[in-house]
């Protein structure tokens, strides 16, 4: 058990193309973090350099009180679940599980004894003596898991482990996964590029883009209170709307509409200014019959997303997406007026960044402070 | 039309039948001399006897050269194994400029070294080294000949065995000899099998390299003694000749069986599988 420090944490790779961008972020004791981030935002990275199977081109990472930069993989106690998961193919299940065992000499009957002990635990008993290449992509994930564990580490390091399973079995890992870390209570930095996933494991989620990163939250936070627009469209199953606007007093123009100005944004939005409106469609309410402060547009498209129907409208030439309860949805082509809740709404300024006087969103961005929502 | 069809159709035949006849005809000739009371350079009917193989296990120089050649074969295999499994893990894991030119122009060099251009100055090496007349100089020089070609196709092998397999082990403290050992030694057992099978062939058929290298007949092997077996009136002695060659051919045929069955001969790489 321990936390993990990287400070001002560079990975330069030969070109000049830095994989991880002076990072400092502190990742608590028994915390469940994601990295999360579109392809090639360094995310594995990191995690790479965290495990040791890069080096650091800069900066330092320790984990507990150890300074780990300069070590070994071996040495830093941590067990990483690979993508691929990685087990030997030409080594039994049981085998497999006992491998760091092995490594660190322990003697053939008590890995053995470990290693029964750990399947059990991830009801893989029964399956000891099989290959991996004789088991179901989730039971391979789990003796992946096993073998981690069994390696008894400070810190759990997991590469996108679920995205080599299907939709329906996902689920089911993800919620083996989390209350597998709850009993440990290790460590756990977890990769992953699906939002979803992040918001439902993740105890707190960096958001990574271009070897940088752009906030670090709670699932909470980063949902309801995006740093900075980029944040605001990766996050969510259906994205944010985020509308170009103007600011007017008390309101915000968008399209030739009025809604009332984001309550986090008032006092702190100037007149005239040029904004982005952002808005999640879950939170919007649609209407077949005008109403006051209510953004007018045509229906175009409906989506079915089973117990809700994703409704774009299109409002001047910029679309809007509302989600409303299924049986309520509208016909194509016709009219339909959103109104908002102003303390669900948000605004960004013309750089991206969000305009919010309750907490100052640069400062969120760079230190990680969590504020209360 | 129908003339011409058929025509062609018997030139097909004639040409298959030709191409045919020039592979089978040595293979007939093996199978069938050895068991024929007066072998000729011919293919016939045999007059049947097994005395062909009486000589020859009557004949102690025979029996004690394949016991050399299988030295050799083992001996060069044991050394390009292990030399090679090492060299081909390191070039295929770290990253050295020219890396591919290193190993074309060591594979190109290769044959010379073998061949008969470079026979002189290795002569003159092995002399240097003291190792005329032994069975190790033999195996020092044929696994040199075979190691460039033996690096080339384990590094195949070595480059598609997935790197995290080798970072899962490292992750849990396992050093680079070590991985070798537990997780990239056996998966590329079946080219190790191949490699292992190439090399014995290679060492069982080569007759230019001992022959040079070897001075007494006591040390020499089959393919060496062979040459050797003429009758009292100058003539080469076909029915000890025959009867040995099958004798010969023999362990090769019944290993390449073995390892085919045990792990199939396979060669990655070529597609994405």
């Amino acid at each position: 058990m321990a936390s993990i420090t990287t400070t001002n944490l560079i990975k330069e790779y030969p070109g000049g193309v830095r994989g991880v961008d002076d990072l400092t972020v502190q990742i608590n004791d028994g915390e469940f973090f994601a990295l999360l981030g579109p392809s090639g935002c360094g995310k594995t990275t990191l995690l790479r350099t965290i495990a040791g199977l890069e080096r650091s081109t800069g900066g330092t990472i320790s984990i507990g009180d150890r300074d780990v930069t300069e070590l070994d993989p071996g040495s830093r106690h941590v067990a990483m679940v690979f993508q691929d998961y990685a087990l030997f193919p030409h080594m039994s299940v049981e085998e497999n599980i006992a491998y760091p065992l092995k490594i660190q000499r322990v003697n053939k009957d008590s890995r053995l004894a470990k290693a029964a002990e750990v399947a059990k635990a991830l009801t893989l008993d029964g399956l000891l003596k099989r290959r991996p290449g004789q088991l179901s992509g989730g039971q391979q994930q789990r003796v992946a898991l096993g073998r981690a564990v069994a390696s008894n580490p400070e810190v759990f390091l997991f590469d996108e482990p679920l995205s080599n399973l299907d939709a329906r079995l996902r689920l089911d890992a993800r919620t083996f996964l989390k209350r597998l870390q709850q009993e440990l209570g290790v460590t756990t930095v977890f990769v992953t590029h699906d939002q979803a996933e992040a918001l439902a494991l993740a105890d707190r989620i960096a958001i990574m883009r271009a070897g940088r990163i752009q906030q670090i939250g709670s699932p909470r936070e980063v949902f309801h209170r995006p740093a900075n627009i980029f944040v605001a469209s990766f996050i969510g199953s259906v994205p944010m709307n985020l509308m170009q606007a103007r600011v007017e007093g008390e309101n915000v123009i968008v399209g030739l509409d009025s809604v009332p100005l984001p309550t986090s944004a008032r006092g702190l939005a100037l007149g005239g200014q040029d904004v982005t409106w952002g808005a999640r469609p879950e939170y919007l309410s649609l209407h077949s019959e005008e109403h006051p402060n209510a953004i007018r547009g045509t229906v175009t498209v409906l989506e079915n997303l089973g117990a809700s129907v994703l409704v774009s409208l299109a409002v001047g030439s910029q679309l809007l997406q509302v989600v409303v309860d299924e049986g309520l949805e509208p016909e194509p082509g016709t009219l339909g007026w959103v109104t908002v809740d102003p303390r669900r709404t948000l605004l960004f300024d013309s750089e991206g960044t969000r305009i919010d006087s309750l907490a100052d969103a640069a400062e969120l961005t760079l230190t990680g402070t969590t504020s209360a929502w | 039309m129908e003339v011409r069809k058929f025509f062609a159709l018997v030139g097909k035949t004639i040409f298959i039948a030709l191409v045919l006849a020039f592979f089978a005809i040595p293979v007939l000739w093996l199978v069938f001399a050895p068991f024929d009371k007066h072998p000729r350079l011919s293919v016939k009917l045999p007059e049947f006897t097994l005395d062909n193989f009486v000589a020859l296990f009557n004949n102690p120089t025979a029996l004690s050269s394949l016991g050399n050649s299988v030295i050799l074969a083992l001996g060069t295999m044991v050394l390009v194994l292990v030399l090679g499994s090492l060299a081909s893990y390191s070039l295929s894991r770290v990253k050295i400029p020219g890396r591919e030119i290193l190993l074309y122009s060591l594979l190109l060099l290769s044959s010379i070294i073998t061949g008969t251009a470079a026979m002189v100055p290795t002569f003159l090496m092995m002399v240097k080294l003291h190792l005329i007349d032994s069975q190790l100089g033999v195996v020092l020089v044929l696994g040199a000949g075979i190691m460039p070609t033996v690096i080339f196709i384990l590094k195949d092998f070595m480059d598609s065995t997935p790197r995290s397999y080798e970072e899962s082990a490292r992750i849990y403290g396992a050093k680079p000899l070590r991985i070798l050992w537990d997780v990239v030694i056996p998966l590329a057992r079946p080219g190790l099998a191949t490699i292992a099978v190439w090399a014995v062939v290679q060492v069982w058929g080569n007759f230019l390299i001992p022959y040079i290298l070897l001075r007494s007949p006591g040390k020499s092997p089959a393919a060496v003694v062979m040459y050797t077996f003429y009758t009292e009136g100058g003539q080469p002695n076909l029915a000890l000749i025959s009867a040995f060659s099958l004798v010969f051919s023999f362990p090769v045929i019944a290993m390449y069986f073995f390892v085919n069955r045990r792990y199939g001969f396979r060669f990655h790489g070529g597609i994405k599988s």
